[in-house]
């Protein structure tokens, strides 16, 4: 997925000179001389080879300054550039909240339309490096709770190249979340750049008997559960929202009229959540349908833990997920 | 040097006690069973030994993500520290937060910390407390020059002038954040100028120089216990670990790192105090085989050490019972 990621950056630079990459360590030895081999280009390396390929005014190495990078793009992004900013780990992103917030959120709302804000803000997310409370964090429901941004969660390389493009493109402030654990996913993509629209869910597995919502690296993992019910005779439908602002609701809700069952699975706290989110939806549009209460199988109230057994137990397993599904169906 | 001999053989098993400590991990972490990222303090030694020389268990510091030789100075246990990189119930934290939140608030280590700039306003609200509750203890926020990119330093900084709070902001300025030279990222090449616009004194110190740490942070500490407000030390360290373990530093010029090695601080003192008399091959050996006996007895135990137990997950969320 990392590679697709690139990919997307790159041709929507190629498609349009006004798109900008910039964060920390993206270019990855700035200063050293060009061109430099041993350049990082990004925490993962998504953003190798943009420097060499279209030079220092558009791809920048920038100071640990995260509130500074996204103000900056606010305002760059307001005054006519699409700036798609590197901010590492969903983590760091708290530090620029407010410009996420009450600037890049809401500034065309309160000037009553007249500023668009197309920026991208990137950043991995996830559990299970043992990288403990300070750089785990999933923060995709924080962002969705926020009218302005919108909010992208790819699992496939497929969709994840799909998604930035159409997310460079799109004239809303947009936070793109790549699950560190989805990484080296690996799927043949179209060479030529395309779009996968924002809001668009992908029913990633067709089934009459349960319906079970992941969210990123969850979506991998509900399909793995997916196939192993399959075995004991049960039809999962799996659903991969792909963006959780917008959402598209009428495709879960269509699959939940079928099913009559739901399970939501996303690796966060429960609070205010996605998860949440979901069941309350499916409760109020399409309660008449369910045959069971909606299950969430979520992480705990907690920060994400270093040592490797509370990790484990933050991170929903595929046992988890088979338990709710054995709920929903009375089992 | 007016320092005496005790201390400066203190700093020196401090510093030993740093770089060994670092040398093992580094090993331990290569084996696979180390959960997380560790990055080393080797190369800046100095620093963290000449300004907690200085500290009594009462006086505060903060740290950052490479924070094992601030702990160390501040003198929480190899045991303790082992068993947490390690995720063990028996670790500082508990297990819950690892290499970069190693904390030790009874003797006044207020964490590592894995936010970049993310200790400064700890630190600075420790020496307010102090400042409230009428002591004559100090904080000391120890960042790098990455972390003079954030703006609580420069806001933090603003209020401890204001309100003349007893707090060292301490820059370590190894002159890399990761792969972005500071010569790049940072608009001035002396980082402590910047305190000037707050009022607020500034210094440059060699890094591995420990008698020039020790004295600017003497000077700095006193100042502060006497309630004249904060002081700024920018300690040009070498930056002679990558940037974590099993970082390649494909990025950095090779001279660059042997620059760095040349100016190893903890060679640099030992022969400073073999020369002063001080010490000699037989009075180091010792000082080293006392330190790897800990080490080893703390790999041991920390790996024979119980894991949390799975259900502790959401302990410590809260201070006491949380809801129903
Ligand atoms: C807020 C935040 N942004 C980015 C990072 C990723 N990161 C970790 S260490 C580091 C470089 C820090 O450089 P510096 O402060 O100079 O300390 P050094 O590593 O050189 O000791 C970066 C960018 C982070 N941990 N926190």
């Amino acid at each position: 997925m990392l590679q697709a990621v690139g990919e997307a950056m790159y041709q929507a630079m190629e498609a349009d000179e006004t798109v900008v990459v910039y964060g920390e360590d993206v270019v990855g030895g700035a200063g050293l001389g060009e061109p430099y081999e041993g350049a990082m280009g990004g925490t993962f390396g998504a953003t190798r080879g943009l420097f060499h390929r279209f030079g220092r005014t558009r791809v920048r190495d920038t100071p640990i300054s995260e509130a500074g990078l996204v103000g900056v793009a606010v305002g760059a992004a307001a005054s006519g550039i699409r700036p798609v900013v590197d901010m590492m780990w969903s983590s760091f992103t708290p530090l620029a909240f407010d410009q996420i917030h009450n600037q890049a959120a809401k500034l065309r709302y309160m000037f009553g339309g007249q500023a668009s804000v197309p920026l991208v803000l990137r950043m991995a997310i996830g559990a299970g490096l043992g990288a403990a409370g300070q750089h785990s964090d999933t923060l995709y429901s924080l962002y969705t709770h926020l009218p302005g941004i919108k909010v992208v969660v790819p699992t496939t390389p497929h969709d994840a190249k799909g998604l930035l493009l159409a997310a460079i493109a799109d004239d809303d402030p947009v936070l793109f979340f790549e699950h560190m654990r989805l990484y080296n996913t690996r799927q043949e993509v179209p060479e030529e750049p395309y779009t996968v629209p924002l809001g668009s869910a992908s029913v990633t597995r067709p089934g009459t008997d349960v319906t079970i919502v992941g969210v990123s690296y969850m979506a991998k993992l509900a399909l793995e559960v997916a196939g192993a019910l399959a075995s004991d005779g049960i039809e999962a439908e799996v659903i991969d929202p792909r963006t959780l602002s917008p959402l598209d609701s009428e495709t879960i809700l269509t699959s939940v009229r079928k099913t009559g069952r739901l399970v939501v699975v996303d690796e966060s706290p429960p609070r205010c959540s996605i998860a949440a989110d979901l069941a309350a939806m499916v409760s109020e549009h399409a309660f008449d349908a369910l045959a069971a209460p909606v299950r969430r199988v979520t992480s705990p109230h907690s920060p994400v833990p270093l040592s490797p057994p509370l990790e484990n137990a933050y991170i929903p397993d595929a046992e988890r997920i088979r338990a709710a599904v054995d709920t929903v169906l009375n089992r | 040097m007016n320092v005496p001999d005790r201390t400066l053989l203190e700093m020196f098993e401090t510093m030993t006690r740093i770089r060994l400590f670092e040398e093992r991990v580094t090993l331990e972490y290569q084996r696979g069973d180390m959960p997380g990222f560790v990055h080393t303090y080797i190369g800046a030694e100095a620093v963290a030994a000449g300004i907690c020389a200085h500290l009594s268990d009462d006086d505060l510091i903060a740290s950052t993500h490479r924070g094992h030789g601030h702990s160390l100075a501040k003198g929480c246990s190899i045991a303790g520290m082992l068993a947490e990189l390690y995720g063990r119930e028996t670790g500082l934290c508990k297990g819950r937060g690892g290499s970069m939140h190693i904390a030790d608030f009874e003797i006044g280590m207020l964490g590592a910390n894995a936010i970049v700039g993310g200790s400064i306003g700890l630190a600075t609200g420790g020496a307010f407390a102090q400042q409230v509750k009428g002591t004559s203890n100090v904080s000391v926020s120890f960042f790098g020059d990455g972390g003079a990119g954030q703006g609580i330093l420069y806001e933090s900084m603003n209020l401890a002038s204001i309100w003349k709070l007893p707090v060292i902001y301490v820059c370590e300025n190894n002159g890399w954040a990761e792969s972005t030279p500071a010569s790049y990222s940072q608009s001035v090449e002396d980082l402590s100028r910047r305190a000037d616009g707050f009022g607020i004194p500034g210094h440059v110190v060699d890094g591995a120089d420990v008698f020039a740490v020790h004295k600017a942070a003497g000077e700095a500490i006193g100042r502060a216990r006497r309630g004249d407000g904060p002081s700024f030390i920018e300690a040009k360290i070498p930056r002679i670990s990558a940037h974590y373990v099993g970082d390649t530093q494909k990025y950095r010029d090779e001279d660059d790192l042997a620059a760095a090695k040349q100016r190893d601080p903890l060679e640099r003192f030992g022969s400073e105090l073999t020369a002063a008399g001080l010490l000699d091959e037989a009075a180091v050996e010792a000082i080293r085989s006392a330190i790897v006996e800990e080490l080893d007895r703390g790999v041991a135990a920390a790996k024979a050490d119980p894991w949390p137990a799975a259900d502790g997950v959401t302990d410590y969320v809260y201070s006491g019972a949380y809801g129903a």
